[in-house]
């Protein structure tokens, strides 16, 4: 039976420790599963990082991959949650030519109704921010792009569940043992 | 980033000393019970050995002509010993050298910890002389790996490591420690490690999933149980000769599960796999529950999975969650610790006998006998027959021989026929089926079981691997049998290429050298023979002496190995011819 292919965002708890980030995505390499984006940072734990990870994949390739992550012995614990279980947010910025601003009148409507936020504004050009889910961004970045865009960058998804993680207990067990 | 993480630990020496690291080094290795251990020096790690001259009372050095050589020394200690093995090298070349050990190592689950020399930390990176990021080569073949770059890490780093090498699901370990670190001074103080915040070794045993596993094991007809090396890892052999008894369920192994109970056993139906016995590879898609012990469903145990065992309840027990549905789908899975988890089910378990169910074993045993053991242990033909030479080391040794094997035919010949009475017997590269193994870790096997008839079985092909190992056999004086089974051939690539590519004998035949003078050369009584009349009298002689010995046995050049499961075939259509 062919298994429906899903977007998964994928949650590790880590210790803060060198190399690790090495060992998650061997692990994606040798199964040939694409990273569609990766973000790592401190999480709401002291001295926990934690990595979010989304991957196109089928749901029991999620639950194996997730299996090995665990398996690694910095690795506090994985989870896996689709779309509907996770609030999730992306972030951009643009860099535009600052003349535009005053020769495409339009260029301000569309700030304005993306919602997008100016960073900074010179002689040579203006940055553009904006936060928002995949489609949003990516709509902007349509609209822009017939004025030229002179530089784009997109960060990962970031992620929160909708469910309770219970990374704390587990450390606790741990520091009580 | 750090490189600390929360561990737990307990003082083992408090007596606080200003010693360089590379003294620590050894000292660490002292206070986790090393007493023997193998490599090679070089640059990078000249500090260490420096030491390990200082130390040599107290911990033994085995300088192998080769570092993979190391490393399947320390496989070979590990395995017969329980214990961690330990292996050294300096950088670059040095360390890569180990990576075949160490990824063998990974895959059948042996604990190891590897030290290598790194070049001094302002040079990491600059593509220094041997230097190499072995820590990111080596990463996807260890449970574990580390670079120390300051000495005050280097004790708590290696207890580190020597807590994950050995515990839960054992594995190798590395540990990368730069010349400076090894130069550099530090207060030492030797502090055990016993958790890892992030680390749970050992599951805890849910007693439910117990409750669970034995109800379907009760209500079985034709249970069937296969264990792997898990039964061994966890010193579970007694537990689990307790439920098969109690329960009568006719038992099968895994190529590393082999020797945990003996041979001999009424109940133990055989090996499972590729080249398994006959009955427990058929009567697999015949069970109705399938109980599955400290192994991981292998390819090579389960054929084409869409056809393994769709018939049968599957219950899995394993240490390692990240098993559990990973190849074959479980029905009830128990998690935890062999030994525990088999003692709790033993209480749990109705006393049975499933004597139709076992006759059934027992026939499909005799049509196997007919076709195929007779000719391979009693062969009428006049060329001597591998399987005839394992029945004489048997008969010799009165089945306590640690058998080391290599990989290719004589493995699957050595692991069908050598009888197991004891357990930690049969030493061999099962999942990645690495040439070259048996010799080194037929030493590191000897050294840690001097007592023990340590027999290694090697094709001429793998013996060619690793053949200057015969230089530390000779060196260190190590009492270890070695047996070539010659048939000029790489043989299991040969029968493959018979069986499936019409007999193309692609770059599969070996001129070889005269082994003998070889063995001489290396000042190693050996001997040759030809011929059946020679056959128990060699063995005697081999088995008596109290040296090293090698003997070369011509074998038939074209045997196969029966019976077969092809790749990608079910369990069901296993070959006998």
């Amino acid at each position: 039976m062919n298994e429906e292919i899903k977007t998964f965002t994928i949650s590790i708890y880590t210790e803060n420790n060198i190399g690790l980030l090495n060992r998650i995505s061997a692990i994606f390499q040798r199964r040939h599963i694409n990273i569609e984006s990766l973000t790592t940072s401190q999480s709401e734990i002291d001295g926990v990082n934690r990595f979010v990870i989304v991957v196109n994949i089928t749901e029991t390739q999620a639950k194996k991959i997730v299996g090995q992550f665990e398996k690694q012995i910095e690795v506090i614990r994985a989870f896996y949650h689709t779309d509907e279980q996770t609030i999730f947010t992306e972030s951009c910025m643009f860099k535009i030519k600052s003349a535009l601003l005053f020769e495409e009148p339009q260029i301000q409507n569309i700030i304005k109704e993306s919602n997008a936020r100016i960073v900074t504004v010179n002689k040579e050009f203006f940055v553009l921010e904006k936060s928002g889910r995949r489609n949003e961004i990516e709509s902007l970045r349509r609209d822009l792009n017939v004025f030229g865009i002179m530089q784009f960058v997109r960060a990962g998804r970031i992620a929160v569940t909708k469910d309770e993680m219970k990374v704390t207990e587990l450390l606790l067990a741990f520091n009580n043992q | 980033m750090k490189t600390e993480t929360q561990n737990k630990t307990q003082v083992v020496a408090n007596n606080t000393i200003r010693i360089p690291g590379s003294e620590a080094v050894v000292r660490s290795l002292i206070a986790e019970g090393v007493d023997i251990l193998y490599g090679y020096p070089g640059g990078a790690i000249m500090p260490v050995y420096d030491e390990l001259y200082k130390f040599q009372n107290e911990i033994h050095h085995v300088l192998t002509r080769h570092e993979q050589g190391a490393a399947h020394a320390a496989q070979g200690y590990a395995r017969i010993s329980g214990r961690v093995g330990v292996a050294i090298a300096t950088s670059g070349p040095g360390a890569t050298n180990l990576i075949t050990g160490i990824a063998d190592a990974q895959i059948d689950s042996t604990p190891l910890v590897c030290i290598t020399g790194q070049v001094a930390s302002h040079l990491l990176g600059s593509d220094a002389f041997q230097e190499t990021d072995i820590v990111g080569i080596s990463t996807p073949v260890t449970k574990w790996s580390c670079q120390i770059t300051k000495a005050s890490e280097i004790p708590g780093v290696l207890a580190k490591a020597f807590y994950i090498a050995r515990s839960g699901r054992p594995g190798p370990v590395l540990v990368d420690i730069t010349k400076d670190a090894q130069f550099g001074e530090l207060d030492f103080e030797y502090k055990k490690c016993t958790g890892v915040r992030s680390y749970t070794s050992v599951p805890k045993t849910n007693p439910e999933a117990v409750k669970a596993a034995a109800d379907i094991i009760n209500s079985a007809k034709k249970p069937m149980i296969v264990w792997g090396q898990g039964v061994i890892l966890g010193k579970a052999e007694a537990e689990l000769k307790a439920v098969i008894e109690k329960a009568g369920i006719p038992s099968a192994w895994t190529i590393l599960g082999a020797s945990a109970i003996p041979t001999s056993h009424p109940l133990n139906i055989g090996m499972v796999g590729m080249h398994g016995n006959y009955a427990p590879n058929k009567l697999t898609n015949e069970c109705d529950v399938l109980i599955a012990i400290g192994m991981r469903f292998d390819d090579r145990v389960t054929g084409n999975l869409n056809t393994y065992a769709k018939q049968a309840k599957v219950v899995h027990f394993d240490i390692d969650p990240a098993e559990i549905d990973k190849n074959v789908k479980t029905d009830v899975a128990v998690i935890g610790d062999s030994k525990d988890s088999l003692a709790q089910l033993l209480p749990l378990l109705e006393a049975k006998s499933h004597d139709a169910w076992l006759q059934e074993f027992k026939d499909l045993y005799d049509i196997e006998f007919e076709k195929v053991i007779k000719n391979d242990i009693y062969p009428t033909k006049e060329g001597l027959t591998m399987g005839e030479v394992l029945k004489q080391i048997n008969i010799e040794t009165k089945g306590s021989a640690a058998i080391v094997s290599d990989v290719g035919q004589h493995q699957m010949i050595a692991c069908r026929y050598a009888d197991f009475n004891v357990s930690k017997s049969n030493i061999t590269s099962g999942g990645l089926g690495t040439m070259g193994f048996a010799l080194p870790a037929a030493i590191g096997a000897k050294m840690a079981a001097p007592d023990r008839h340590v027999v290694a079985i090697i094709g001429d092909g793998g013996f060619q691997m690793n053949i200057q190992e015969l230089g530390t056999v000779f060196q260190q004086k190590v009492p270890v049998k070695i047996v070539v089974l010659n048939n000029e051939f790489l043989g299991m690539v040969r029968q493959w290429q018979q069986l499936f590519f019409d007999k193309r004998y692609a770059s599969t035949e070996m001129t070889n050298p005269d082994f003998v003078t070889i063995a001489k050369g290396y000042y190693i009584e050996a001997k040759r023979i030809s011929k059946r009349e020679e056959l128990e009298g060699a063995i005697k002689e081999m088995i008596a002496s109290e040296n090293s010995y090698f003997l070369e046995v011509c074998v038939e050049k074209e045997d196969n190995v029966f019976p077969m499961i092809p790749t990608g075939a079910s369990v069901s259509d296993i070959r006998l011819s």
